[in-house]
């Protein structure tokens, strides 16, 4: 039987706020445990939620940027379970009216297509705190720094039919927020973090199969995996006849499988009810329409933008947006060197590669905008040909400085000295009279052997439109 | 001193006629040995008290005291104090010393107020008769076989034995009225949120409410003045000024409408407990108030609506309390699981289990309609009654109670009549109205109150309302002969 | 409605109290009359009538992105059952 895979996503942000979202404790990364956990987040008795301004700003943000409807009146609501790193026995969570409301994401697939991935809803949350199993022979810690951190749940409908298609999603997502300025997106850190939920149907069946939602995912490689180890997990077992059970799975990167949670099983009658202890949130017209005033250009607009005023293709276009340090990167480089599909090749091509080759985050790349463009320009003025820039970039990269001190230290600079060309021309017509008779006969394709000889003496500084036209003069 | 209202003793202490130290101290003394007989207080905070009496002392000497400095009272349990026990009247607290004050004790302590000691509560506020507090129970002055009304039981046992001018409770269904009511002294619930719930323990966070029990209605504002007041910390805090409640005491009487619900005198109200209620309502037709019956339609569900929606919230609020992070945790611990349920079973007493169990269920799936949805229409039902009496009149009065104070295990062993003591007062917590209790007369020898219920912000003309009856009569004036 | 001794099993979970078994029975009684007083609210007619939450009409106030809480971490752990380098103990999670 043909299987159609379905997947929907449910995406856990934290919020880059300064503190807590029911309380004035700091949420930066990394303290002593416990040393950002105050009353509020240690859920004391007689301690009380007070909602955090920034958080509703970055939630409205990010419904606007997606086109959703904002919820201008939304309620808090308690979850209820225990458990050691929910201090209070409940997660103050939104549930019937979340702040933001139905919208939609675009994700250019790598075939270049685009698919829309339909957004059920976002609400507000608080984060939980973490448990420690290492180092403690028969306890857990619990470090509760991490309780009270704002997080948006970000729900997706059901419309993602492969793990690739999730990917590109989740990584389109993660490069909005980070856009939006309202998430840093540190998934080691634990600042972006996605939930599956895959199920199988036959194909052309409508009705959804059971779903089973795999967590612990934090990292774009790992969705990849674990949703590929759970889809080939249930067509197995459907296969051989047997149901999928609606459950919670774990994804576990060292054994590359997902595993049941019995954990979260039992306990699934959350008993959400309003937090009496919050009143409902009442948007007004003009904070939304303040913070829509904050919006940066969005992926789209951007994208739009790059056609057309840099005549770029639709495809570079959207590789070239798809991030918001890249796309700054890229029109830094093209206002240093004015030469957008230049720059473009050079932003996608050996830039790209090597960030990937090296993996590092671009904010760390060793060559900055300015470098590139100004080598970019040396490519231009014909300082060194497009050959030698590659050698040029790997120096760069290397930190042996900008484009002048390369070219100069290596000797790299492009022969456009008529009289040397002429000279080195002639020389190779000297040498390899056989193939000058053959072309003067007809054989035309020989030009490239001539062009490539003349390159090789000149150690391929010469310049290549100047060779060319010599030897066409020379051959005439 | 003892039986001095807590204005009279501002005015000495402010006059030089004994000093802080001295008032304290003497108090202290007295309580020490009527708390044996009464188990009023949990703690007795003498050497903290001695120590905030003579600085109020000093500041009464320097001239920076305020019109309250160097008056002793005593805080409910519930409130808590930093660096003092605060049980909230259970095992799971015994041994929790607050690391922060709620805002009530803020106030009192910038007031210069002097803190004698925690009272005693039903546990997690969770009573109407005290009965269920770990420290066992506190017995009414007026009668020590009987109950003093709960769960703030402590605190009106403690100012009727006059063991204190003042104690601060909290009511979430009737926990200041009822025993203000059953002890014969004046007690006042304001508006939800005219006090700030921060650093009081919650019970039921929709319907809590802080306020005081006193001797009469003319402290009564003055302490309220004192609690009142705006608190960022607590989102549901009423961002609105104090009005000075003492100004307008002496309001005249002539012309205020009073609106007598004819529910509340119906089935279930005592007959001895009717007629004094009735008298004082012709005390009000003599100070020239004029009376018009209302009807409060679903006043009858009130406490039906009631224990749902306290037990639902309690349920959620006292989750906190799994042996973790503070509080009672079990010995007998094998796993996780055994830590939450064993130190919970042994932590929490029998009613609190109840509610806890009873407001699980009604959150719980396939109930939540039924129950919880079903009882906040109801409590919609319930607000608009009174919305639509106070377009008629200005304040409703009725009994506070059913009966005077009844026999301690009279009620213990059925539930709902026990909840039932809550019939006339809880409906008033549904709404968030701002309520009082004042002393009215007397049942075979026992005190019973009159309920006063006044519109949304409308405290300051319950005062008046209040002290205008007391200023015509003197069952406020009233202590129980053991404790005169 | 008649509350079974499995429903109160459940309940008992949920909320992580133990009951004991030979009170169960007793238990589902006792709760069962409780809810059945409770369900005098079904006589009234509430079909549209909106849920009230809460008995102010008041909306949530915001509060500003400002941290104010010092490291407590001393004095809060000073009362806490069990805790080793700073972290609070339990039983092991097994997840």
């Amino acid at each position: 039987m043909e299987w159609e895979v379905v997947i929907g996503l449910e995406t856990h942000a934290q919020l880059s706020t300064k503190s807590k979202i029911f309380s004035g404790a700091a949420t930066a990364y990394g303290a002593a445990p416990n040393s950002q956990a105050c009353l509020v987040d240690l859920g004391f008795p007689g301690q009380l939620p007070v909602l955090n301004k920034e958080a509703v700003r970055m939630a409205v943000k990010f419904g606007l940027a997606i086109g959703a409807e904002i919820g201008m009146r939304s309620v808090f609501a308690r979850k209820n379970y225990f458990y050691p790193d929910l201090p209070k026995g409940y997660q103050i969570s939104q549930f019937e009216l979340p702040i933001v409301g139905k919208g939609e994401i675009n994700v250019v697939q790598e075939d270049a297509s685009t698919k829309t991935v339909g957004i059920t809803r976002a609400h507000l949350e608080e984060d939980a705190g973490k448990s420690m199993h290492e180092g403690f022979a028969a306890h857990s810690g619990i470090d509760l720094n991490r309780a009270g951190t704002p997080l948006i749940e970000i729900v997706t409908e059901p419309d993602m039919r492969s793990a690739k298609e999730a990917i590109a999603y989740a990584k389109k997502l993660h490069g909005l927020l980070i856009y939006l300025e309202i998430c840093d997106g540190n998934m080691q850190e634990g600042s972006f973090r996605c939930d599956a939920n895959v199920s199988l149907r036959p194909k052309g069946q409508e009705e959804f199969g059971t779903r089973a939602e795999i967590k612990n995912i934090n990292s774009f490689r790992f969705m990849e995996k674990a949703i590929n180890f759970e889809i080939e997990r249930q067509q197995e077992i459907l296969e051989d006849g047997g149901v999928i059970v609606q459950e919670t799975r774990l994804y576990d990167s060292d054994k590359d499988e997902t595993r049941s949670m019995r954990s979260k099983e039992e306990a699934n009658d959350y008993r959400y009810f309003p937090d009496p202890d919050l009143l409902p949130v009442e948007l007004e017209e003009s904070f939304v329409e303040g913070v829509r005033k904050t919006l940066p250009e969005l992926p789209d607009v951007k994208r739009q933008r790059f056609v057309d005023e840099f005549a770029l293709s639709d495809y570079d276009a959207t590789i070239l947006t798809d991030s918001r340090p890249l796309a700054d990167y890229y029109e830094a480089v093209v206002a240093v060197c004015k030469e957008p599909k230049l720059a473009a090749n050079w932003v996608m091509g050996d830039f790209s590669a090597s960030l990937n080759k090296d993996d590092k985050d671009l904010a760390d790349s060793p060559v900055n905008a300015e470098m590139l463009g100004g080598m970019l320009i040396r490519i231009k003025d014909n300082t060194i040909s497009g050959k030698i820039a590659k050698t040029v970039f790997e120096a760069m990269w290397a930190g042996e400085g900008d484009v002048d001190t390369i070219v100069e230290a290596k000797g790299l600079k492009q022969v456009t000295d008529a009289g040397a060309i002429e000279a080195l021309v002639d020389e190779v017509i000297a040498n390899n009279a056989g193939q000058v008779e053959a072309y003067k006969g007809g054989k035309e394709q020989l030009f490239g052997f001539f062009v490539g000889q003349v390159m090789k003496a000149s150690k391929g500084k010469a310049n290549p439109a100047m060779v060319n036209e010599l030897l066409k003069k020379r051959l005439a | 001193m003892h039986n001095k209202s807590l204005a009279e003793l501002a005015n000495g202490l402010q006059a030089r006629e004994f000093s802080s130290e001295e008032l304290t101290s003497s108090l202290l003394d007295r309580l020490e040995e009527k708390n044996s007989e009464l188990n009023a207080f949990v703690t007795i905070t003498r050497e903290e008290a001695l120590t905030q009496a003579r600085a109020a002392d000093e500041k009464i000497a320097s001239g920076d005291a305020g019109p309250l400095t160097g008056v002793p009272i005593a805080q409910k349990d519930i409130f808590c104090t930093k660096g003092v026990k605060t049980s909230c009247g259970s095992k799971m607290l015994d041994k929790f010393i607050s690391p922060y004050d709620a805002h009530v004790v803020e106030n009192c302590n910038d007031a210069g107020l002097v803190m004698l000691g925690k009272t005693n509560m039903d546990e997690f506020a969770m009573g109407s008769s005290n009965e269920t507090s770990y420290y066992g129970t506190v017995k009414n002055p007026w009668n020590l076989d009987c109950v003093p009304g709960g769960s703030s039981g402590g605190s009106a046992a403690a100012v009727a034995a006059r063991l204190v001018p003042a104690a601060t409770g909290t009511d979430t269904g009737g926990s200041i009225r009822q025993p203000a009511s059953l002890c014969g002294i004046t007690g006042i619930k304001p508006t939800y949120g005219r006090v700030s719930r921060y650093g009081m323990i919650a019970f039921a966070s929709s319907l809590d409410q802080g306020g005081v029990f006193t001797q009469n209605a003319e402290d009564a504002a003055l302490m309220l003045g004192v609690m009142a007041g705006f608190d960022t910390r607590d989102s549901t805090s009423l961002d609105r000024p104090v009005p000075n409640y003492a100004a307008t005491l002496n309001d005249s009487m002539a012309g205020l409408k009073i609106g007598l619900p004819k529910e509340y005198f119906s089935d279930g109200l005592e007959a001895g407990t009717a007629a004094v209620v009735q008298a004082a309502i012709k005390e009000y037709e003599k100070l020239g108030a004029e009376v018009v019956e209302i009807s409060l339609p679903n006043s009858a569900l009130a406490i039906p609506t009631y224990y749902v929606i306290a037990p639902a919230e309690c349920s959620s609020n006292l989750s906190r309390f799994d042996g973790v992070r503070y509080g009672y945790r079990s010995d007998n611990v094998t796993d996780l699981e055994s830590l939450y349920v064993n130190s919970r079973s042994e932590g929490f007493g029998a009613e609190v289990k109840r509610r806890i169990m009873i407001g699980t269920y009604a959150l719980s799936a396939g109930y939540y309609d039924a129950y919880y949805i079903k009882a906040q229409k109801m409590r919609r039902l319930i607000s608009d009654d009174f919305e639509q009496a106070f377009k008629k009149v200005d304040v409703i009065m009725g009994p506070t109670a059913p009966s005077p104070a009844f026999k301690i295990g009279a009620k213990t062993d059925d539930p709902v009549s026990m909840y039932l003591s809550d019939l006339y007062t809880g409906a008033v917590n549904l709404a968030g109205l701002p309520g009082m209790s004042i002393p009215a007369g007397f049942d075979n020898g026992l005190p019973v109150g009159l309920q006063l219920i006044g519109n949304y912000f409308d405290e300051a003309r319950l005062l008046n309302v209040a002290h205008q009856f007391q200023q015509a009569t003197d069952f406020h004036k009233k202590s129980p002969s053991a404790y005169a | 409605m008649s509350i079974e001794d499995s429903d109160i099993k459940k309940i008992a979970h949920l909320a992580r109290i133990s009951i004991a078994e030979e009170d169960i029975p007793g238990y589902a009684t006792e709760l069962t009359n409780i809810m059945a007083w409770v369900e005098q609210m079904n006589a009234v007619d509430t079909d549209h009538i909106e849920p009230m939450a809460h008995p102010l009409h008041a909306v949530q106030r915001l509060r500003d992105d400002v941290v104010s809480e010092p490291d407590l971490r001393e004095a809060a752990q000073a009362i806490a059952p069990e805790t080793e380098a700073g972290l609070y103990l339990v039983p092991k999670v097994i997840e």
